[in-house]
């Protein structure tokens, strides 16, 4: 895969690449003004054109959802950003708004025009100090500059943009979770429909999107829709429900790896390439045993399937849930994939909101079953009850309110189906592997 | 028969100042109603008083117009807020538990700081200086294993860097 220029991350590192003036030095905000000089539904035209699909984790094309907002609407619309980024393994997010917020809070301004909301709230983690200070002070100088506020450059566009931040957890970034979670509430997932285009944040119709889709819409109105699209991967005819894979995206890669880091890509690069081309190979000289193509929630790949395009479209065909927020985790083979799934099992028991009980229970017990296997405890039929479990729950077998619950399980069955002679060779020995950190967590929760 | 007195609130001292209500009013502006509020509020009232009291609950509710249960469902819902019985010490460390910190020592770190410090999970140090927290993936996977210092997370740490970032603070 031949490198590009990267867009997205071109400011990233420079000096003072946060600051107002630098961003309009390097041309900032003329998409802005483009966008103020189009109607809202060439807006959403250009942006359906470029094949934009969410950068989130669901890949929803974010034109197509824009229109699902019901016409005429005597307001208030909400555009409702995620910031939420929690889903382990990920991270651009972060280096987005640390680095270069202007292109993202531009991207907010523009799609804030092309959806007719006056409001925009962020929702952001509360562990991102850093991104907080940085976008405070980024919507401080737009507020002062003229560019946030009442009669925007005398358009008679009136916006403001609020900071949120969230309280530590991992549910507040599902959507309607996000939602609840804004209007002060437990963060409890709303059942769909309505879906928030219909009936969202305070009752009203609100659009919900991720950081870096805002930062590519940004770019898709000041490059053009064909520019987009001049990246990626096409539909695959044997989809008929794949949508294409366009444009550039930022790939976070972690784990055992040289170099890791967050690498502009366009869509379609594969594990291998990352992990060899980008990543500099596993240190050690040790071989991969296992990647998570898009967060833990997506599942896992085996070793020989690291040429499969990390598109939409991709990882499916390995068996695993989808791309996700294309957060790569590289697994080496000196590694335990027992360990590794009960990392991802205890993560989702800790983080189920609760209040579905083949979520809140499923979670437990898989993390129970995995801690018995793994204190050596464990029998060969656990294996298959675990799969069982991990079948039962979600919005796929249509017993959850959230995806939560997807992808709680699917890290399960992709490890057992994948790694079962690992896991029968495991439970033969007898084992004890729980280590002491871990027996001190177990006992503060 | 005598009517039963109503049930008389204990005199308890406000717990937030006025300086603290005001910030908290100074959000209303940014929404349709108050309720949002509600994250905001707890997190104003943790950041200086390092916890939130029945007390604050109550005064919380009487300024966004909520029942205290309200409050007080929300903010039990998220592990992130320390009642009374369990305040924050000066500092709140969290480590990262997730796996990309894993596979690189996160939880091992863990371990060592809570030997050094003489602290389990949760716990605060003897000296009311450091609370020592697990935290999910911090988003600094880059940086495996890291560590969050109050507002700032540090990538690549051990139980020395740690130390030395918090004699610092
Ligand atoms: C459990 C769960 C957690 C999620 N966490 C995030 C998140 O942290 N950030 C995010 O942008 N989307 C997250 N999503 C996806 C959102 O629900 C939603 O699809 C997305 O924010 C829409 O924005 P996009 O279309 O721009 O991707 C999560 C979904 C689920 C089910
Ligand atoms: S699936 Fe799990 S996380 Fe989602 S709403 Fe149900 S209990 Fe909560
Ligand atoms: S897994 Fe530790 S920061 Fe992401």
């Amino acid at each position: 895969m031949p490198k590009c220029e990267p867009v997205l991350l071109a400011r990233v590192g420079k000096p003072d690449s946060a600051s107002l003036a630098t961003y309009q030095r390097d041309g900032g905000y003329e998409a802005f003004k483009k966008a103020l000089k189009m109607s809202p539904e060439e807006i959403i035209n250009e942006v359906k054109t470029s094949g934009l699909r969410g950068r989130g984790g669901a890949g929803f094309p974010t034109g197509l959802k824009w229109t699902f907002l019901p016409k005429n609407h005597a307001g208030p619309i909400y555009l409702a950003i995620n910031g939420d980024e929690s889903e382990p393994g990920t991270f651009n997010n972060r280096i987005l708004m640390e680095e270069d917020p202007h292109q993202i809070l531009e991207g907010i301004m523009i799609s804030c025009h092309a959806i007719k909301s006056n409001t925009s709230y962020i929702y952001l983690r509360v562990e991102y100090g850093k991104s907080y200070r940085v976008l405070k002070q980024a919507i401080e100088e737009l507020y002062a500059a003229g560019l946030l506020g009442k009669n925007i450059l005398g358009t008679g566009f009136d916006l403001d943009i609020y900071l949120h931040r969230g309280a530590a957890a991992y549910i507040c970034g599902e959507e309607t979770g996000l939602i609840e979670s804004l209007e002060g509430k437990r963060a409890w997932p709303r059942i769909k429909p309505p879906f928030p285009a219909i009936e969202g944040l305070f009752r009203k119709p609100t659009i919900v999107n991720n950081i870096e889709t805002m930062a590519c819409v940004t770019h898709i109105i000041n490059r053009g829709a064909d520019w987009f699209k001049s990246m990626g991967v096409p539909p695959d005819p044997n989809n008929p429900r794949d949508a294409g894979s366009y444009g550039p995206k930022l790939y976070c890669l972690s784990g055992h790896i040289n170099k890791p880091g967050c690498y502009e890509i366009p869509l379609g690069v594969t594990s291998r390439e990352l992990i060899e081309e980008y990543g500099g190979g596993v240190p050690n000289g040790r071989k991969v045993k296992a990647v998570v193509p898009g967060g833990i929630s997506m599942g896992f790949m085996s070793a020989d399937e690291l040429d499969i395009p990390l598109d939409f479209n991709g990882p499916g065909k390995a068996g695993c849930l989808g791309l996700g927020t294309a957060a790569v985790v590289v697994v080496d083979d000196a590694t335990s994939m027992v360990d590794v799934l009960f990392n991802c099992a205890r993560f989702f028991a800790h983080e189920s909101c609760g209040q579905c009980t083949p979520c809140r229970e499923g979670t437990a017990w898989m993390q129970k079953i995995l801690w018995r296997i793994r204190s050596g405890q464990g029998e060969l039929r656990d294996l298959d009850l675990l799969t069982e479990v991990a079948g039962s729950m979600g919005i796929i077998p249509g017993t959850t309110i959230c995806g939560l619950s997807d992808g709680a399980g699917w890290p399960v069955k992709n490890a057992i189906q994948k790694f079962r002679p690992e896991f029968e060779e495991f439970i033969k020995s007898g084992k004890k592997v729980i280590r002491h950190a871990e027996e001190l967590m177990a006992a503060a929760h | 028969m005598q009517a039963a007195k109503p049930v008389e609130r204990r005199d308890v001292m406000a717990v937030l100042s006025e300086e603290l209500k005001e910030k908290i009013r100074a959000e209303f502006p940014k929404y349709p109603n108050k309720r949002a509020v509600t994250l905001p509020a707890l997190h104003i009232v943790q950041d200086a008083t390092r916890s939130v009291s029945l007390e604050a609950i109550r005064e919380i509710a009487e300024l966004l117009e909520l029942h205290p249960a309200e409050v007080h469902d929300t903010m039990s819902f998220y592990g992130y807020f320390r009642d009374e019985k369990h305040p924050l010490g000066k500092h709140r460390v969290w480590v990262c538990r997730s796996i990309s910190c894993m596979l690189r020592g996160g939880e091992d770190l863990l371990a060592d700081l809570c030997e050094k410090w003489n602290v389990k999970p949760g716990e605060t140090t003897e000296d009311g200086k450091i609370t020592l927290e697990f935290g999910e993936c911090l988003g600094v996977c880059e940086g495996a294993p890291c560590v969050l210092v109050d507002e700032d997370c540090h990538p690549c740490m051990t139980a020395q860097k740690v130390d030395e970032i918090l004699k610092k603070s």
